[in-house]
């Protein structure tokens, strides 16, 4: 047997540490030529984090990155690029207001003479198997089409390390497929990709390679022969796996619904056109209705109207008292970081809470309201008065929710409610949605992970292309059905 | 030249003339906005270029005290850079204080070295330069072709600055820092370094406007004799949209607007100039308003 | 107001005071005849206190307060020089027709005048916000020179004086004069100003819109999506509250100082106002304090302009200082991003 090639990238004992968070803890990591590695792991494993490091993004505070010849403590972003490291990053990381061209022009250090570079971008786009025109204005891009433009630039910046953070959270099925295909082309001219993921069978289909990380440390690698699916499961949350099934929830089938929207038109944010087109649902109190969605396909405009945060233009819409709305941002959406627990929790209050006697506000009150909360959703925390930015993610979520639904609200709108969350804490954000909907709520939930979606939801919706549309199998829909749909439209 | 043609020559001679100071100004502001500052302390540094400017040219001739002006602008700037992109300050609070602190230490410096009397300096200006063959076209030929010298380094700035926007790896580098720092940054733009040279190039420009002022158009120094020059020239930035020709068309039209007033004068019209005073404002604020177009600033601008 | 933000603002004043003695030496003054002067004129004794600093402060005080109300609203306005003249002409106008009724109901017409104008003045920045997405910060800006170049305009025609010779109004009525504390030249403006502070500490301390006004300020979306506050109406209040506010410091201005209405009844207050309101980081209470420390500024500049023979607006110097030095502490710590705030409420609308 020949002696195997030399990897193209070895991370050694990376060592990171942000603050009392201890985020890569001596983690390996190696990549050798012509490879789709995956790097597996749970949403905070430090999957991005290990990458970074080798983008340059991120300075270790120990290990030792070695590529080509050299061997570095840490790299800057522009060594990184030298070195044929590019990542493709999983927010778009151009300029909205730059062409196609400027932006990679950016990117790659191309001379900025129209005509040429436009030529040359067009060219570039082309060989690897994406097409872009590279007069469109980037802000206007489609999300699909923009993450196009993040393999373009790192390819047309001679990478031949295609580092890929979650590339397909923001695509459908079939355009998921088409990536793997393009990225399959690469390495098989040398280059090599690293797919960092958190969906098992995504890693089980494409890659050669797989690492799992865990809490910072590599905990299993194994290669493509042999993949055991519930060795990997294990391996990433460290304990049983969890046994996905549909709950199914008392519904109250003759109640009249709590939610119902008739042929909803939601404009843009952007301004320009209708997102949601004659969109209706019924909820039923008791059902937790799951929007199943690939991103900017109009669920957001849809969940925002039916909780009233967003205008619709036509249609009606009836809703049985005031809706708990649970954010996806929660940092910029659901709290002010700045303002204490207490101001955050009077924020989302309306004015029948007992510490808001018409105009005044009794602080005291609604301290003591805040201190219980805190308590009774187990919320870690230094007390009402401390400010939201000194809490987790786990925990600022908590605070988000208990607001919300500890005034037994009858209708619940949620966005991603478990994006960024461990397991544990997304286990806990599960439950408090189908306790909600036992004490008789309304829940409407989108999830961009439609394993999430199928698990939590009594019964599910499609909205594709801006349109809502039901499973004609009805709750026997399988998951391949509700794919596809998510990738029609009308 | 009939005695309309004489006048209309003479009107857009004055505007050129009065706008010379606030495109220099204008020019130095774009290319700093383009960065992602806002650099309200472009008054300060006008006025400090200024009494440099009125310094040095008693003290060596007219050149030297261009050179003057330029550097107190550029030193200003240094301290307005230093203290946003080093120490990351709000803009508008810094460029406030920058300018306020520049009327304080002008009123000082200039009491010292001309005392109380206030009266006119006699300082030695720069002569008008006449284009021998272009001057003679009627109308616009004294207007632009009979100016001193900083009008053509105004008017010649305005390509080179749109070139090295536009058709240029800085210039490319530069507007991405003022569209998105997290991005540039991304890059491997050194954003900080980009946005400190593009505040210092604003000041100076802002420092020669000053000069220009003194040395080519006034005569004379007195104090906070700027007026709000500089923060005209944030107004012709924003008319011109961020963009090499339209400030210049923009510095143009304010110029007109303070022309006007003489001519009024010169006319024996008794018509209250103040309201032509205003007119360039509220063009300004309708071009915001986007009724002249979609106006965009840089989308990180002010930002720190 | 925290023990930290006290450290801040000594060491801004005291470092602000370091640099002028250092500039006036280094320009050949004597620096400590300077400072003498400048304590003498603003505390050396109850006439200069009462008279002089006092006096000074009130506008301060009350531009102050409305700068940091628009400021805890994330709003930027600068244009509260061009609001307090807009106050001052309305004044002025009303002062000159009020001489047939009593005083109180005198007073109170010209301030309600003053208030209401400065509120328009600022309405076109609103209006623009609202409509068309405008920075305030430009617009407010230039409608300081159509406010100067107005007042140039209305003193040399409409409202000049009688006799037509200087670019002045006629003095207005008695009537609408405010009576002066016994034995000084401080007008009763005073206890306007110390009501509106208190006013608005318990605006913010205690009420629904106040705690409103401070969330769109922290987080204008989360108080959209969480608060269900409509960040675009509270924004607009805001700064139409600043603007009124503004517009009352030129009301109290002509009734309580100069009586009539000429060109630079300013001497910049609407500036040196930003360094009040961010000296005193906001917090009403504290703008009395920091308005009182810059009146004693102004008030000891002209001490020192007669007697120590340096120019008043060396004083800007101690001002711009200030605001330095605040401002590297607050990027320390906790960003003031008033720019960046009203970006993101830009989107949310």
């Amino acid at each position: 047997m020949s002696a195997p090639p030399a990897p193209l990238l070895r991370l050694e004992g990376i060592e990171k540490r942000y603050g009392p968070v201890h985020a890569l803890r001596g983690a390996d990591f190696t990549l050798y030529p012509g490879e789709v590695h995956a790097l597996l792991g749970e949403n905070g494993a430090g999957k991005t984090t290990l990458m970074q490091v080798a983008d340059g993004l991120v300075r270790p505070d120990a290990g030792t990155i070695r590529v080509g010849d050299a061997e570095r403590p840490a790299l800057t972003p522009g060594e990184a690029r030298r070195f044929g490291i590019g990542m493709v990053h999983q927010h778009f990381t151009g300029i909205p207001a730059f062409t196609v061209a400027e932006n990679v022009a950016l990117a790659t250090g191309w001379p900025v003479s129209p005509g040429p570079l436009r030529e040359r971008v067009r060219h570039a786009a082309e060989q690897i198997g994406l097409p872009l025109d590279p007069d469109v204005r980037t802000g206007r891009l489609s999300v699909g089409l923009k993450q196009r433009l993040e393999i373009v630039k790192a390819v047309a910046a001679d990478a031949r390390i295609l580092l890929l953070d979650e590339p397909t959270a923001v695509l459908a099925p079939a355009e998921v497929a088409e990536l793997l295909d393009v990225i399959r082309r690469f390495t098989a001219s040398g280059g090599a990709a690293v797919l960092i993921t958190h969906k098992l069978d995504e890693a089980l289909a494409a890659a050669d390679r797989v690492t799992v990380l865990r809490r910072g440390e590599v905990v299993l690698r194994a290669l493509r022969g042999d993949l055991d699916p519930a060795a990997l499961a294990a391996a990433m949350i460290g304990g049983e796996p969890v046994v996905r099934s549909a709950a199914s929830i008392g519904q109250q089938a003759d109640e009249p619904a709590a939610i119902r929207a008739e042929a909803l038109d939601v404009a843009r944010e952007s301004g320009y056109g209708l997102a949601l087109r004659q969109g209706s649902l019924e909820v039923r109190p008791g059902e937790i209705v799951g929007i199943a969605a690939v991103e900017g396909n109009g669920q957001r405009e849809l969940l925002r109207a039916v909780a009233g945060r967003v205008l619709p233009l036509r249609g009606r819409l009836q809703v049985a008292g005031p809706v708990a709305f649970i954010p996806e941002d929660r940092t910029s959406e659901g709290l002010i970081p700045e303002l204490s627990l207490t101001e955050n929790v009077v924020l989302g209050s309306g004015p029948e809470e007992p510490w808001m006697r018409g105009g005044r506000i009794d602080w005291r009150a609604a301290e003591r309201y805040t201190a219980e909360l805190l308590r009774a959703y187990d919320v870690v925390a230094a007390g009402p008065r401390a400010p939201a930015s000194s809490l987790s993610g786990g925990n600022q979520q908590k605070v988000v929710i208990a607001r919300e639904l500890s005034r037994r609200p009858r209708v619940v709108v949620a966005e991603n409610p478990t994006r960024g969350l461990d397991l544990r804490a997304t286990a806990a954000v599960h439950a408090r949605l189908r306790e909600a909907a036992e004490a008789g709520a309304a829940v409407l939930v989108h999830s961009s992970d439609l394993d999430e979606v199928l698990e939590l939801a009594t019964r599910v919706l499609v909205v594709s292309r801006g349109v809502v549309a039901e499973p004609p199998s009805g709750e026997a829909a399988s998951r391949e059905e509700i794919g596809a749909m998510m990738l029609a439209g009308a | 030249m009939s005695g309309l043609e004489e006048l209309t020559a003479g009107f857009l001679a004055a505007a050129v003339r009065v706008a010379t100071p606030l495109l220099l100004a204008a020019t130095g502001e774009t290319v700093t906005e383009r960065a992602g500052v806002i650099n309200l302390g472009i008054e300060g540094m006008m006025l400090a270029g200024a009494l440099a400017a009125a310094l040095g040219a008693s003290a060596a001739g007219p050149w030297t005290g261009v050179l003057a002006g330029i550097g107190a602008g550029t030193a200003l700037a240094l301290v307005f850079a230093a203290v946003v992109v080093g120490a990351r300050g709000d803009q508008i609070i810094t460029g406030t204080a920058v300018t306020l602190g520049a009327v304080g230490l002008t009123g000082m410096v200039y009491r010292q070295a001309y005392g109380t009397a206030g009266a006119g300096l006699n300082l030695p200006t720069l002569a008008a330069l006449p284009v021998p063959g272009l001057r003679e076209i009627p109308l616009i030929g004294p207007a632009l072709f009979d100016q001193p010298a900083p009008t053509y380094l105004a008017i010649l700035a305005l390509p080179i600055v749109w070139w090295c926007l536009f058709r240029t790896r800085a210039g490319l580098m530069l507007r991405a820092t003022g569209e998105s720092q997290a991005m540039a940054r991304a890059a491997g733009v050194r954003t900080g370094l980009v946005r400190a040279v593009a505040t210092l190039i604003g000041g100076a420009f802002a420092g020669l406007a000053g000069a220009t002022l003194v040395l080519a158009q006034v005569g004379t120094f007195a104090e906070k004799m700027t007026a709000g020059r500089g923060f005209i020239a944030i107004a012709i930035v924003v008319l011109g949209r961020w963009h090499p020709a339209g400030v210049g068309l923009a510095a143009l039209l304010f110029g007109a607007a303070t022309a006007l007033q003489f001519l009024f004068q010169t006319l024996g019209w008794d018509v209250p100039y103040q309201l032509f005073l205003m007119l360039p404002y509220g063009l300004t604020l309708l071009a915001l308003a986007g009724l002249v177009g979609r106006v965009r600033p840089p989308a990180d601008l002010g930002r720190g | 107001m925290p023990r930290r933000a006290w450290v801040i603002a000594g060491t801004a004043v005291g470092l602000g005071l370091a640099v002028l003695a250092a500039g006036l030496s280094l320009a050949g003054y004597d620096a400590g005849a300077a400072l003498a002067a400048l304590w003498t004129g603003a505390f050396g004794s109850w006439y200069a206190f009462t008279s002089a600093t006092l006096v000074r402060a009130v506008p301060l005080i009350l531009i102050g307060l409305g700068i940091a109300l628009g400021f805890r609203a994330g709003v930027f306005n600068i244009g509260a020089e061009g609001q307090f003249y807009a106050g001052a002409i309305a004044a002025t106008w009303v002062g000159l027709h009020v001489g047939a009724m009593p005083a109180a109901l005198a007073i109170s017409a010209v301030w309600s005048a003053a208030l209401l104008a400065g509120a328009c003045w600022v309405a076109v920045p609103v209006g623009l916000r609202m409509r068309y997405g405008v920075l305030e910060v430009i617009s407010t800006l230039l409608l300081n020179f159509v406010a100067e170049a107005l007042v140039s305009f209305v003193v040399q025609g409409p409202l000049q004086e009688r006799q037509g010779i200087y670019p002045q109004s006629d003095p207005i009525a008695l009537s609408a004069r405010l009576p002066f504390i016994p034995g000084t030249r401080l007008h009763v403006g005073l206890f306007l100003a110390l009501g509106c502070a208190g006013v608005l500490w318990y605006l913010f301390a205690r009420t629904r819109w106040g705690f409103k006004l401070r969330a769109v300020g922290a987080g204008p979306r989360a108080a959209e999506v969480s608060g269900r506050i409509d960040s675009r109406r509270v924004t607009a209040q805001a700064l139409l509250a600043s603007g009124a506010i503004a517009g009352l410091a030129g009301g109290v201005e002509v009734t309580g100082v100069s009586y009539a209405l000429y060109q630079n009844l300013s001497p910049g207050y609407g500036f040196t106002a930003i360094a009040v309101a961010l000296l005193a980081r906001l917090h009403p209470l504290a703008v009395v304090a920091a308005g009182l420390l810059f009146g004693a500024l102004e008030a000891g500049a002209g001490a020192m302009q007669r007697d120590a023979g340096v120019p008043a607006v060396a004083v800007s110097v101690v001002e711009a200082v200030v605001l330095i030095v605040v401002v590297i502490a607050a990027a320390g710590v906790q960003r003031i991003g008033l720019v960046g705030a009203a970006r993101a409420r830009r989107r949310a609308a």
